[in-house]
């Protein structure tokens, strides 16, 4: 049986990587999956805990993560689209009316 | 209290305020018959009310006096207690008569006065709220509520004094009125602090049945100290030496004002105080014996100055000053009531000689130097008679009012055993004569010989008071003013300035009336055994200051006291004596008077050359002014400028201030770099929070 330390560690390693890539990248769709991507490190870590304890709230909570991310997805996405019909970019650093 | 009928007394006080409250929110708007109405309806119904309440306290039983009122509880600390409530006895009857209705009729006076003047319904809303404040102050029942009407006549008569405020002159004679006054006030509060330490109360009834059960103080104790403490409170509002500087300026005011607040009621509050604090002083002699020496000193210093003095109401008010020290002469050798009974007649015969001399002003257009009047009998009769009678009271001849209540004032300085002086009856019987002359002295100045024109090249502001150091120039300008305005006399006719001088309508002149017949008949109330009455006014009053001005009955009161070697007889025959010695006195007055400004008006001014030195240290009024100035104000004025504003306001507390101000400035320059704005940045350092909170917290795992 694999140990519980490598889901781990793999969570470890895919949250790393999102939240590099959240603070790297300039794109918001990069920048809206790698948000997608530290949530399901962590559903990852959930469910890893779940099966090695024996308990379902952990299973639970993923079901909860994966429906906010869904209507998080949602909501983005629009968002997304209607800066790009405004601003005709996806570049956050050109973004920035509201910055001083 | 409880078998003692309610008499309401705090409606008393609050008419006035209500007349004042509606006079000065609504007034503005209002037409003057309308705004005088109020103000006449207001202190009228008080006066009408205290009638009532006199004839109401005529029934109390003996036992049921004082009076004692309790509205409310007022103050509750720590034991001391303080009610508002009012106390009624005979001694503040006598005051609520006095305050009430020589301030109605000055009221009245006031209504014809001020109908040209600006500011009509301002000034009507001061003067009653003089009335609150002044009858608040005689009808407490503690020394707190006192001070309350204490602090807020103050106030009135700052208010009033610098009624024409765009008057330069008058504006300083407000602030000086009002700061002098602070310097007594705030000794009468340290009075009250050292009563309150050791009675824990500050109510009349408990605070008098306490000390009268400790011994006479031989020496100087805590009961000494706190009647000087009161003492010094009492000289601020009676305008009594150290203080009386403010009240000669407060002549800045409308006449009406210096009738009422400067002459009739304010000022005596001080006396007031005193003869109601009569148990404090007669168990401290010492502070008993330094009120006398204020009072004799005071009536007699400022006699002196109102000799010489040009201004009419300047007169007036140093001979106010004078006569106040009478009654704190009179206080100061226990006879209180005395003292009050002189200060009831002063209120008939000095608001009487203000509001004629107001009449005088008005009737000349404005014009207040004795210099530039004469000849006025027949030209305004009614003021001619009025002032009069007014001039024979304060002088001393009988039987007009103050003959009797200088007399018992006199007699009492000279025959007290205890607290009594012959030189305390010396210089009394010698301010007689003063007081004498400078009335005369105005009342042939202003009404008798040829009309004498203004000197325009020479007119100085009349009352030129509040001078700084090196006024000097002025009175001297002055001083040759007078020649020039003798020999003027002769050389031009009536004509030009004032030429027109009329009597003043009969809203003027019927209180004038009134107050005539009062200060003629008002020392009757007290003729002394001596003369055949019963001294009714003393009697009345016993019972408040459990001490007789008739020397038979004090003889028993304190029989352990060595015995007096006259026989009542004796004592009758010196007491004639003594009358007849103040009224030869008064006649001295007058017949210089009569010499030095009717049958030969050159005299005076060759008198003035040849004492040319003391002439104009009387004229500039001992230059005490002007001490005041070098010695207090100058250097609290340079030390504020110099050490409170440029050192402490400027170096320290602005300086601490700005400092705060710049520190925060330069901290945040360097952290305001942190919000960038920018959404990745804070990203970062979210992260970088969130990875060192976890690298603490394995870190923690591996060290436990």
């Amino acid at each position: 049986m694999i140990p519980l330390s490598w889901y781990l560690i793999l969570g470890a390693i895919l949250f790393a990587i999102g939240v590099a890539s959240f603070l790297i990248k300039r794109n918001i769709i990069t920048i809206f999956m790698s948000i997608e991507l530290m949530l399901n490190a962590v559903n990852l870590t959930f469910v890893a805990f779940a099966a090695h304890w024996h308990q379902v709230s952990g299973q639970v909570f993923v079901f909860f993560v994966m429906v906010v991310a869904a209507a998080e997805a949602a909501v983005g996405l629009a968002i997304i689209i209607a800066i790009f019909r405004t601003r005709e970019t996806l570049n956050v650093d050109q973004v920035n009316l509201l910055k001083l | 209290m409880n078998p003692s009928p309610n008499f309401n007394l705090w409606l008393i006080p609050i008419l006035p305020l209500i007349g004042s409250a509606i006079n000065g929110i609504f007034g503005r708007r209002f037409s003057r018959t309308l705004v005088s109405t109020i103000a006449l309806v207001f202190p009228g119904a008080a006066f009408a009310y205290a009638i009532w309440v006199v004839m109401q306290f005529a029934g109390l039983a003996q036992s049921q006096i004082p009076h004692i009122e309790r509205l409310f509880p007022w103050i509750e600390a720590n034991g001391f207690r303080a009610d508002y409530g009012f106390y009624l006895d005979q001694l503040s009857l006598t005051m609520l008569l006095i305050v009430t209705g020589v301030g109605f009729l000055i009221h009245i006076y006031s209504v014809g006065y001020m109908a040209e003047e600006g500011g009509y319904y301002r000034f009507f809303s001061y003067l009653n709220l003089f009335m609150f404040f002044m009858l608040t102050l005689v009808l407490a029942h503690n020394y707190l509520l006192m001070f309350v009407g204490w602090e807020g006549v103050g106030l009135a008569s700052y208010l009033l004094i610098g009624f024409f405020f765009l008057k330069q002159s008058a504006a300083q004679a407000g602030k000086k009125a009002f700061i002098t006054n602070r310097v007594g006030d705030f000794a009468f509060l340290l009075g009250m602090f050292t009563l309150i330490q050791h009675f824990h109360t500050l109510d009349y009834d408990k605070v008098f049945a306490a000390i009268s059960r400790m011994p006479i103080e031989t020496g100087v104790g805590f009961l000494t100290g706190s009647a000087l403490l009161m003492m010094v409170g009492a000289t601020g509002k009676s305008a009594q030496i150290p203080l009386y500087v403010w009240l000669p300026d407060a002549m800045e005011g409308p006449t009406p004002v210096s009738a009422l607040i400067h002459a009739a009621t304010m000022v005596t509050a001080g006396i007031y105080m005193i003869a109601r604090s009569n148990v404090l002083f007669l168990h401290a002699p010492f502070a008993l014996r330094v009120v006398a020496i204020i009072g004799a000193l005071t009536a007699l210093f400022a006699a002196t100055i109102g000799l010489v003095q040009n201004d009419i109401k300047r007169v007036l008010a140093y001979s106010t000053v004078s006569q106040l020290g009478y009654m704190f002469m009179a206080c100061g050798v226990a006879a209180f009531s005395a003292g009050i009974f002189h200060l009831m007649t002063h209120a008939f015969f000095k608001a009487l000689l203000f509001l004629a001399a107001g009449s005088v002003i008005h009737g000349l257009g404005g014009e207040q130097d004795m210099r530039h009047m004469g000849g006025l009998r027949k030209l305004i009769p009614w003021t001619f008679w009025t002032m009069t009678i007014a001039t024979f009271a304060i002088a001393g001849f009988p039987p007009l009012s103050a003959f009797f209540s200088k007399d018992e004032i006199l007699w009492k300085a000279f025959s007290d055993q205890t607290h009594g002086s012959w030189v305390f009856w010396l210089i009394g019987w010698i301010t007689a004569g003063l007081t004498s002359f400078y009335m005369f002295r105005l009342w042939f100045m202003t009404f008798f010989g040829e009309r004498r024109q203004p000197v325009h090249n020479e007119r100085e502001e009349p009352t030129g008071g509040v001078h700084p150091p090196g006024s000097g120039r002025a009175d001297a300008g002055r001083q040759s003013g007078v020649q020039h305005a003798h020999s003027a006399a002769a050389a031009h006719g009536d004509d030009g300035h004032g030429g027109h001088v009329h009597e003043s309508p009969w809203i003027m002149l019927g209180p004038l009336v009134v107050l005539a017949i009062g200060a003629a008949t008002a020392g009757w109330l007290g003729i002394p055994e001596a003369l055949g009455g019963h001294n009714k006014f003393d009697q009345f009053l016993t019972p408040v200051f459990h001490t007789s001005s008739e020397p038979a009955r004090s003889a028993e009161n304190f029989a352990s006291e060595p015995q007096k070697s006259e026989s009542p007889e004796e004592n009758k025959l010196l007491e004639l004596e003594l009358a007849g010695a103040s009224v030869a006195m008064a006649f001295v007055g007058f017949g210089l008077a009569y010499l030095f400004y009717f049958r030969r008006p050159e005299l005076p001014d060759r008198i003035a050359a040849r004492f040319n030195g003391v002439y104009r240290m009387l004229l500039n009024k001992y230059w005490v002014d002007e001490a005041y100035y070098a010695t207090i104000i100058n250097p609290i004025v340079n030390g504020s400028r110099n050490v409170l504003w440029r050192t402490v306001d400027v170096g320290i507390i602005d300086a601490l201030v700005n400092g705060a101000g710049a520190a925060s400035k330069g901290l945040s320059s360097v952290t305001r770099r942190m919000q960038s704005g920018s959404i990745r940045s804070y990203a970062g350092w979210v992260a970088l929070g969130a990875a060192s909170v976890v690298a603490f917290m394995i870190w923690m795992e591996l060290h436990p």
